[in-house]
């Protein structure tokens, strides 16, 4: 696999991370460049981590697909993927950055549309490909604004330009819609839960994890860098934090509601980036109002969690396509019971939505914390508009979090356990030695950045050092290995190994209590005196789901149909269906005005369209008259 | 080294009380029901001779099931190390603050809820359905509520929070009031009382947290019992000390320490009598109405925010 060579290849640049590279001779008339700076250094670790781990599953993931289609496109797509990828992140000049932007987009195209024997898919590519477009256009506009300003394609004449406030504005709105849409944040995240979903797990796994923290990059390249934050306005910290917050509780709330395994973790994605926004955020609201040492803490949140969410999410698309490939379907209705036909994945899925959950001692938990303590320094603000928005934001945070665990409590209890509902589910077993290891490595890493994220920290805090002037960040880690503070160890402190060592001594007891305790005895399950339980009977994503959906259904909207058939009396009941239909709230109240509005539009324009040769030239006679008032 | 000491000592005297507490509470709720109530010793009885039965598993159940009844316990004793209860400076309270309180907490519903779903009956679906719905609510509130009070103190460390609190120049802030009526709510519903649950009932429609351990018996049980009676101090502490730590011992010295435990037992037994007149007096609500009163808790711990940051910071 060229994708595999082209991971590890990536991993030992990456650890050399704060090291600038000189710019590569290219084209004679228009020369790319490229330059490894902390920030770029930091994506590509994060790309390299997660494709060296998707290369190795993906050995076996390969073999396990049916075969009677090629496998020619999946290995030349994924390889351009990835080096689409790692060169936006290595881009120093917009025309590469373009380029390699429109690599990405286009090859994991056909990714999503592997398998295109399926309509839906072909429905999902066309969605995802034009959103990609619109978006690219939009980034295009961004950079051609900010070529206007600096005479050069090359990020670094970008960077000296001055811009107006105006035009710094606009380059910001252009890029955070373009790069937005891309990230998938919410009302721009249509795309994500259709194409996610459809493409090979593999793909989904680099789709999820990764590409949309390219876009996160981008962001990040474009307005912290190019534009530079001393240039911002108030509002647009304020509005990436509003952004974001949505993102994160629309995100959660859709999720919950979906009975396809990958299109749950595809809305989980638009809760996660919508965390990274929320710190994003954060640090554009501290840089603007003066305490660059909070923005580089905002900043170095948003950066942890955006490692943490490429390795969990990674690893949960990764556990997904396992259970796929052991039961042959992604609607969890038809799973059950897998922790014991495939324990190693259940255990590995486990950390996976511990840490998705943010519980301590796991790596989620660190980066919301420094979110939220980030938030909680709200109060050096003053008394600016903007500080109701931030315990607003740290509120949804809250519920999200707290969504969040919910949903992977009913992830991990439908599919793994219980008792399986399809024969295909009790028939699974445990999936290669290539899959499981490529699932170890990102779960390894998950408890890892979670137990010691004081070796981590520093090497992140390299990229606000250079993004953000005064950015420094001693006091997070000055108390030595054990002690996480970030602003002085009086204001808050959070120790991992200690909340370890309670996991640690939980497991070693009930290990001895099973080794050495009193004998155990099994026995039927209590049925109330009922003479069979079977597999039916147990709740399922939908019922689990039901109480939220009754408290949301502002939100949700569910479309319920019950029917119920019986024989002659409505006493005796034959058969009862329930059935219910969640639509995403924005396709109603945004994408379909929209559509409606170009609709009225193209209509308006074709009454111009006379079909007569007589009207055009009276077009034509027309705009020469106008042009010619110009020339005078 | 002392204060090491006393940490830990303080931590195994809750965890030692913990049963007594949850009795102290039960005989209250008998004597105003004119009952006479079982004896004051009588959870340590129960956990005695649940840890010396056999433990019965269903046969579906996977490691999960036999795991969860451990970390459940030890996480909730993990919170009570960090939680002041009779005196201020714990070295411990800095390994993991207020958040991470929150999270400890979470983890031991997870794996509740987990144990739950590991059965695959309906009544472990339903009751960690129902569990983790109330709580997806609950939490938040609970996080925000305590947010208003570390944004007062500047400081998410249990121990200087409670500090803050004592040294009282905050005086009586709209904001607190808020805080502490959004926590009394969250308290009520994390510790599954009336009228969001009843604990004494195996009533099937309307029990969450007893349908979640339905299929526990043995040690297992006894484990997830004692746990539960501990969050219950543990979360009755967390509000005496937060917003009436009056007494709290901030040196260790024998007479300081004496006050800190007569002032705490004394509060408590207040709140507890509060507890035992309201679950006497109101009935259960119905579980679609539970959700309304902890949007009313989160709402009142947003607008506590608020008012800090609008009527208390620019100040």
């Amino acid at each position: 696999m060229i994708s595999g060579i082209m991971g590890l290849l990536a991993a030992p640049i990456a650890i050399t991370l704060p090291i600038g590279l000189p710019g590569l001779p290219g084209l004679p008339e228009l020369p790319i460049h490229l330059r490894l700076d902390a920030l770029a250094g930091f994506f590509l670790v994060v790309v390299g981590l997660l494709v060296a781990f998707v290369a190795i599953y993906s050995v076996g993931y390969i073999k396990s697909l049916q075969v009677g289609r090629s496998l020619t496109p999946l290995c030349v797509f994924m390889s351009l993927f990835i080096l689409g990828m790692q060169g936006v992140v290595l881009a120093d000049d917009s025309y590469a950055f373009m380029i390699c932007w429109e690599l990405m987009s286009v090859a994991s195209y056909f990714l999503v549309v592997y398998e295109h024997e399926k309509e839906a898919n072909h429905k999902a590519g066309f969605l995802y490909l034009l959103m990609a477009h619109l978006g690219g256009l939009l980034i295009l506009s961004s950079f051609s604004i900010l070529f206007v300003n600096g005479h050069s394609f090359e990020f670094a004449a970008m960077r000296t330009a001055v811009l107006t406030p105006f035009s710094a504005s606009m380059v910001f709105l252009l890029a955070g819609l373009g790069f937005g849409m891309k990230a998938g944040l919410m009302p721009l995240h249509v795309w994500l839960p259709e194409a996610h979903p459809v493409a090979p797990s593999n793909a989904s796994a680099l789709m999820s994890g990764i590409m949309i923290k390219v876009a996160i990059y981008g962001f990040l390249r474009v307005v912290f860098d190019l534009v530079g934050l001393e240039t911002s306005a108030w509002w647009w910290g304020g509005l990436v934090l509003a952004i974001g917050s949505s993102s994160v509780v629309g995100g959660v709330l859709f999720a919950l509601q979906q009975h396809d395994l990958k299109r749950l973790l595809a809305y989980h994605s638009v809760e996660n980036i919508g965390i990274i926004a929320i710190g994003i955020g954060l640090s554009m609201v501290f840089m603007h109002f003066g305490h660059p040492s909070l923005a580089a803490l905002g900043l170095v949140a948003a950066l942890y969690h955006t490692l943490n969410h490429a390795l969990f999410k990674g690893l949960l698309f990764m556990g997904a396509g396992a259970v796929l490939h052991a039961t042959h379907s992604s609607n969890m209705g038809d799973m059950g019971g897998l922790i014991r036909r495939m324990p190693i994945t259940a255990a590995l899925f486990l950390i996976g939505c511990l840490s998705i959950s943010a519980l301590p001692p796991f790596n989620g938990f660190v980066s919301e914390w420094l979110t939220f303590q980030a938030a909680l320094m709200a109060p050096s603000l003053e008394g600016t508009p903007l500080s109701a928005l931030i315990p607003f934001s740290a509120a949804m945070l809250a519920l999200a979090g707290a969504l969040t665990a919910t949903c992977f409590i009913k992830v991990f209890g439908i599919v793994f356990q219980g008792t399986p509902r399809k024969p295909a589910a009790a028939e699974a077993h445990e999936v290669d030695r290539w899959m499981l290891m490529g699932m170890g490595g990102p779960a390894l890493l998950c408890i890892l950045l979670g137990l010691l994220p004081v070796y981590v920290i520093p090497l992140i805090a390299m990229v606000p050092k250079i993004l953000i002037q005064n950015g420094q960040l001693e006091s997070l880690v000055q108390n030595g290995w054990l002690w996480l503070t970030p602003i002085s160890s009086e204001r808050a402190s959070y120790s991992p190994p200690i909340v370890m060592m309670a996991f640690i001594l939980a497991g070693i007891i009930a290990f001895l209590m099973y080794r050495r305790g009193k004998p155990v005895r099994r026995a039927a399950l209590w049925s109330c005196g009922h003479p069979h339980l079977n597999a039916r009977m147990q709740y399922t994503a939908t019922s689990f789901s039901q109480p939220l959906r009754h408290i949301f259904s502002d939100i949700y909207h569910p479309e319920e149909k019950n029917t119920r058939s019986d024989h002659g009396h409505h006493l005796l009941v034959k058969r009862v269906r329930y059935s219910v239909h969640i639509r995403d709230l924005v396709w109603d109240y945004l994408y379909i005005p929209i559509w409606h509005l170009m609709e009225w539009v193209v209509n308006g324009v074709g009454w111009l369209h006379k079909q007569r040769l007589q009207g055009y030239l009276t077009y034509i006679f027309v705009t020469l008259l106008v042009l010619m008032g110009f020339l005078i | 080294m002392n204060l090491w000491i006393c940490n830990i000592l303080e931590s195994i005297f809750l965890i030692g009380l913990a049963p007594l507490g949850g009795m102290a509470l039960k005989k209250m709720k008998a004597r105003l029901q004119n009952r006479r109530g079982p004896g004051f010793f009588q959870s340590y009885r129960d956990i005695a001779k649940l840890f010396s039965k056999e433990p019965i598993l269903p046969n579906q159940a996977s490691w999960i099931f036999r795991l969860a009844p451990y970390v459940i316990f030890i996480v909730t004793a993990l919170a009570v190390l960090i939680v002041p209860v009779v005196l201020i400076p714990l070295p411990l309270s800095a390994a993991a603050d207020v958040i991470t309180l929150v999270g400890l907490l979470s983890i031991a519903r997870f794996f509740t809820a987990l144990g739950a779903m590991d059965t695959g009956t309906a009544f472990g679906g339903m009751g960690s359905s129902r569990e983790m719905t109330l709580s997806a609510l609950a939490e938040p509130a609970m996080l925000m509520g305590v947010f208003v009070l570390s944004m007062a103190a500047q400081s998410t460390d249990l121990s200087t929070m409670v500090a803050v609190m004592l040294k009282g120049n905050l005086g009586l802030q709209p904001s607190l009031v808020f805080a502490l009526a959004a926590m009394l709510i969250v308290a009520t519903a994390e510790t599954g009382r009336i009228p969001v649950d009843n604990p004494a009932t195996h009533l099937e429609l309307t029990m969450v947290h007893e349908a979640m351990i339905l299929e526990y018996s043995g040690r297992y049980l006894a484990l997830i019992e004692w746990a539960n009676q501990i969050k219950l101090l543990l979360f009755a502490t967390l509000i005496i000390n937060l917003f009436f730590p009056w007494g709290i011992a901030i040196e260790v010295s024998g007479a300081s320490l004496l006050v800190g435990v007569m002032a705490w037992i004394l509060k408590l037994l207040t709140l507890f009598g509060l507890l035992a007149l309201m679950e006497t007096t109101m009935a259960k609500m119905r579980i679609f109405r539970v959700p309304e009163v902890l949007g009313l808790a989160f709402l009142l711990a947003i607008l506590g925010m608020l008012t800090h940051y609008i009527l208390e910071v620019s100040v």
